[in-house]
């Protein structure tokens, strides 16, 4: 799909009529035209809707998926409306709606801790416009200038007479003025809400169990399926027995959903579940059955040393130097397959008649996800549309990847009229993920008699995310998103280190596994393979890892600066409690900076991490209260990967079915962690992503220290700390 | 046909006795705060209590809870967030995604019938529910200042 696509598509259609706001999840189906011609809602402009009695509704195209992007994005519009906090609500607008209307809410997608940083402007810019036309109905109506009032808190002064109204009374009027042509944004330093520790919008459903996420979803007649599809990557549905299982409670119909897939339809998940596990599969493996782990690890293996290779960053010659007389240091490290698994497995729901298709699914991408619900159901797009909910979870395992919509959409075409809920059992999960890709890498440098750093190779070889989405990926063999963090420059993640003769470069290997975008991409690996490779040349130099790095990002004071951040909190150079050792790592991406800082105790061959310092320049910072949290979070996620993360291959396919072999981080096993946030307030960066990238190395470097053991194959479980 | 006491009101369910209680729950009761995330008891996400300990429904299956038996669910701790768990949560902010909350609060609830006031050690022991946006530094807190507040209501 694409977006790209959806752009060049013009509907303009019923625009002045399509102001209905979609009440996520809870309308009958198809409700939705009726209420388009009702058009009974106060809406402002675009973003902004407000009741008569002064409820405010933003409109949030992003996704929620515990990120805090819903929360973060109302305060952006609500900081430039000026209104009153504590009667704002939020509304997801549809991708349809979006479509009818230019995408006048812009880009729906989730990821790439993007969801602020891409539409801060015109999120604010919303919130600016409806502001003034809320001012212009009140002098409107009072029949005085507009620059005599102003607006604070949801009431509207004319400062003169001292009149005043609430935003409530006058919105009906305000949808009727003209939009201003261009609206001034105010000065972060004077924000009010945005920039404030505000607590989330939605958490006190999620403590009750009312949030409906997408496998909660109830329609009236609503069908449920549970499907399998080959577990061997590449396989085919060879033979199934229908019979069998089609007398079982509440079955409805057993449908091949393509080639790949047999789901069962029944009245209840559990009886269709049921239904799944009774029936005789028989898969045709195809081609990869016999692609292991181990066959993976040597094509990669090729390419740390193949002639032909993709260049990401080259300065100077760093074959010569290498050649020369130097101290040669050489390491190679190696970054598996991770999992997603988000607490909610992978669901969708869909509703097809001949006329139109509507699909109900927590996504990270709704443009993606309408733009498929309209090629597999066969109708036009105006005919289609996506209702967003809550995300248990995305990672980004729910933008790009939404195979699971496309079955869904095929289940409901089996039964016109009926609402039919898939959801994946954690086996299907598991076995049907967008992996985190996996990569080797060989790091070569040379260091002068001074310990200086005078030459750096770094070859990577493996998996590219961008390969089978992108044409011109399999055309160049070029995928910029694997040099993330590596970069001569730009936002997306530059190289923070200094040194004459540097080469970055890959050797592309794609193993028939199907690889995603996984939180921190790949930062994760890249900052793995950098940071804990330069804590081994600070130590074959004889010098202290701070020290060391100091020196190589002596051009970059922002990188060097959440660094210096860390070190100071940690205590860093000052002696630390007994057993307890540090370690210390640092990147750029997702447009900010991060470091971090580990304190580690290795006892009997068994670590145990007792505290992160992290600190992030994110430039702007829209709610530290939840930009704390997920940086926090990130370390759960980061270190669970460092510590367990794997998923193994054998047969062609996933070995880890489920929680008791695909072992994740618990309570008992995290960190204190202390973040730090150094905005320093000329950029926008993202908060999401980046932190988890400097987990695994600080970790690592920190284990070094403990037991003088370098941890260079991933995850940790699989080496041993033993001294 | 199962008979199960459900936030204390009685319900005759129309289910196939081997039916996990989660799905019974679920499916039939229509109480979704309870949720599903691995069917093998392992993360905890389809935590309820059975006369006050902390159960995974998803691999109980309904026929063996008995209609006197006590099943509380998230709902029925309270249905408005007044209860001093979701309380602590609402104060401290604890979820992200929130899909393992319901569980984690429940498994709470039952640590806090049991250990009135927990160590660290009580809580790291008894809360192995899994959370994957990493709240449990928030949850040990929550359920920290949940045992403050029921402690000193108690006392009060």
């Amino acid at each position: 799909m694409t977006v790209a696509a959806l752009s060049r598509r013009r509907f303009l259609i019923g625009t002045a009529a399509a102001a209905g706001g979609f009440s996520l999840g809870f309308h009958l189906p198809f409700a939705a035209q009726a209420q388009e011609r009702e058009a009974i809602l106060p809406e402002v402009n675009a973003w902004v809707l407000i009741h008569p009695d002064d409820t405010v509704v933003i409109r949030i195209a992003r996704s929620e998926m515990g990120q805090g992007t819903l929360t973060g994005l109302a305060q952006l519009v609500a900081e430039e409306l000026e209104c009153d906090w504590s009667k704002v609500t939020t509304e997801y607008p549809t991708p349809g709606e979006s479509l009818r209307r230019n995408r006048i809410w812009g880009n729906f997608s989730t990821g790439g801790s993007r969801g602020i940083r891409e539409s801060h402007e015109y999120v604010r810019q919303g919130g600016a416009a409806a502001r003034e036309m809320l001012i212009a109905a009140a002098a409107t109506l009072w029949k005085v200038p507009e620059a005599e009032c102003s607006a604070a808190s949801s009431i509207i002064t004319h400062n003169p007479s001292g009149r005043s109204v609430t935003y409530g009374a006058v919105a009906s009027l305000a949808a009727h003025m003209q939009p201003p042509a261009d609206v001034r944004l105010k000065d972060p330093k004077v924000w009010k809400i945005a920039g404030k520790p505000l607590p989330r919008l939605d958490t006190r459903d999620k403590l009750t169990g009312k949030q409906v996420y997408g496998v909660d979803l109830q329609l009236p007649g609503m069908l449920n399926a549970s499907i399998r599809a080959c577990p061997v990557f590449g396989g085919k549905v060879a033979s199934f027995d229908a019979a069998a299982v089609s007398g079982m409670p509440g079955v409805r119909k057993v449908v091949q959903v393509d080639e790949t897939a047999v789901a069962v339809v029944a009245d209840t998940w559990w009886q269709a579940h049921s239904a799944l596990l009774a029936l005789p599969i028989v898969w045709d493996e195809g081609p990869n059955e016999n692609v292991t782990s181990q066959s993976i690890a040597e094509m990669l293996k090729e390419g740390l040393e193949a002639e032909d290779a993709v260049i990401g960053t080259r300065i100077g010659d760093v074959r010569t130097e290498l050649a020369g007389d130097v101290k040669l240091v050489s390491a190679t490290y190696s970054y598996p397959y991770q999992h997603h698994a988000t607490m909610e497995p992978m669901n969708a729901t869909a509703l097809y008649t001949t006329e139109r298709c509507e699909a109900w699914v927590p996504t990270q991408n709704g443009e993606a996800s309408l733009s498929l619900v309209a090629e597999v159901s066969g109708l036009p797009i105006e005919q289609c549309d996506v209702h967003k909910l809550h995300l248990g979870g995305g990672f980004g395992r729910r933008g790009w990847h939404q195979e699971y919509l496309r079955q869904a959409v095929i289940l409901a075409k089996a039964f016109p009229g009926s609402p039919v809920k898939l959801i994946w059992s954690r086996e299907e999960d598991m076995l049907h993920g967008a992996y985190h890709p996996v990569t080797q890498c060989r790091l070569r440098a040379a260091l002068n008699k001074n310990g200086e750093v005078t030459a750096f190779h770094m070859r990577i070889s493996g998996q590219s995310i961008l390969w089978p989405l992108r044409a011109e990926v399999r055309e160049t063999g070029r995928d910029p998103a694997v040099f993330q963090g590596l970069n001569d420059g730009g936002s997306e993640g530059a190289f923070g280190y200094t040194i004459s003769n540097l080469l970055i470069d890959h050797a592309m290997r794609n193993p028939p596994v199907p690889p995603g975008f996984w939180r921190g991409v790949n930062l994760n690996q890249n900052a793995l393979y950098v940071e804990c490779f330069v804590d081994e040349l600070a130590h074959e130099a004889g010098i202290d890892p701070l020290e060391f790095r100091r020196k190589l990002l002596v051009d970059n004071p922002k990188h060097l600066a959440v660094l210096e951040a860390v070190a100071e909190r940690v205590g860093w150079g000052k002696p630390a409690e007994n057993g307890i050792h540090r370690g210390l790592a640092q990147i750029m991406g997702f447009g900010s900076y991060v470091a971090a800082a580990a304190e580690v105790s290795v006892t009997g061959g068994e670590l145990r991490i007792h505290r992160i310092v992290a600190a992030t320049d994110t430039g702007h910072i829209v709610n530290p209260a939840q930009a704390e949290r997920q940086v926090e979070g990130s370390f759960a996620y980061g270190l669970s990967a460092c510590l367990f993360g794997e998923c193994t291959i054998d047969g062609g396919r996933v070995e880890q079915e489920n929680f008791d072999t695909y072992e994740v981080m618990r309570m008992d096993q995290m960190p204190a962690v202390e973040t730090i946030l150094v905005p320093s307030g000329d950029f926008w960066g993202g908060v999401g992503e980046p932190t988890i990238a400097v987990a695994g190395p600080a970790v690592l470097n920190a284990v070094f220290a403990a037991t003088g053991k370098r941890v260079r194959q991933l995850p940790l479980k699989n080496n041993s700390l033993a001294v | 046909m199962a008979r199960l006491t459900i936030n204390g009101e009685i319900r005759d369910i129309e289910v196939a006795p081997e039916t996990p209680l989660l799905w019974a729950l679920r499916e039939q009761a229509g109480l979704t705060g309870t949720k599903f995330g691995c069917g093998i008891a392992q993360c905890g996400a389809c935590t309820v209590l059975i006369d006050g300990v902390a159960t995974r429904s998803c691999a109980l299956p309904a026929s063996a809870v008995g209609p006197d038996q006590q099943i509380l669910t998230v709902e029925g701790l309270s249905n408005d967030a007044t209860h001093p768990i979701q309380q602590a949560w609402l104060a401290l902010d604890v979820p992200q995604c929130g899909y393992c909350q319901a569980g984690m609060i429940m498994a709470a609830a039952a640590l806090l019938n049991s250990t009135p006031t927990p160590t660290d050690d009580d809580i790291s022991a008894e809360i192995t529910n899994i959370c994957r946006c990493g709240t449990y530094n928030r949850v040990r807190a929550a359920i920290k200042l949940a045992a403050e507040t029921m402690s000193a209501s108690r006392k009060g």
